[in-house]
């Protein structure tokens, strides 16, 4: 997993690139952690993300709660296959997906 | 069938799934559905490796069986382990608001989700976990 970050004023951007999985999930969790202070918007683009399982989606989860208390979150370019993943635990209704 | 015998391991998850892969690729099982199946086995996989052992490494059987009409994998996890039973683990309430939701049971509650079977059962000592998914 890659995770490309862009900063943006208070606006923050989360490119994550490959699988998010037992193994990397905590490796974004410690990118974001690093990267929450003073942002507004964070934007997590899951265009190129292949593959996740429950650990990358308690990040999800995990990161959308911290965001709701200093601003919002918002999940982008989220593919068919990634869209079942986060429908079959009803994310799709705490999440704002674009 | 085909068996694999693993340290119970975090880190020897890519094994696993390779393993598992391989099978579904002999034949030609679609895109999506091996995605599905994969997570159920990172689930049940990690699950056994972080809670199974308590001291020390234990280890991790993964049989995998293809059947026939209805074109299908049966995937079998045993292990050593303490008795531990997925299956008696309440569901998420995936109703609740972003604030109310715990981050807790949702693996399993995905193989649950995502499988066409589950079964648990202990038996000589073994925890023995069975999920089995239609090829389609």
């Amino acid at each position: 997993m890659d995770v490309n970050v862009t900063k943006n004023g208070t606006e923050l951007t989360v490119e994550v690139v490959g699988r998010l999985d037992s193994l990397t999930s905590a490796d974004l969790e410690a990118e974001l952690d690093d990267a929450y202070e003073g942002v507004e918007l964070l934007i997590m683009d899951l265009g190129k993300l292949e593959y996740i399982s429950s650990s990358g989606l308690r990040v999800l989860l995990g990161a959308s709660q911290i965001m709701d208390e200093q601003g919002k979150m918002v999940v982008r370019n989220v593919t068919e296959p990634i869209k079942k993943v986060i429908d079959m635990v009803g994310f799709d209704s705490v999440l704002n997906i674009e | 069938m085909k068996e694999l015998e693993i340290d119970a391991l975090k880190e020897n998850l890519p094994q696993v799934l390779a393993f598992v892969d391989e099978e579904l690729e002999s034949v030609e099982c679609p895109m999506h559905t091996q995605t599905t199946i994969d997570i159920a086995v990172e689930e049940i996989f990690v699950n056994i490796a972080s809670y199974a052992y308590e001291s020390g490494v234990g280890n991790a059987v993964i049989q995998i069986e293809i059947l026939r009409e209805p074109l299908s994998a049966v995937i079998t996890f045993i292990d050593s382990g303490k008795e531990y039973n997925p299956l008696a683990k309440e569901d998420p309430d995936i109703t609740l608001s972003l604030h109310e939701r715990k981050e807790g049971g949702l693996g399993i509650y995905m193989v649950k989700q995502s499988m066409d079977d589950v079964a648990y059962e202990y038996k000589d000592g073994k925890n023995i976990f069975t999920i089995r998914k239609i090829l389609d």
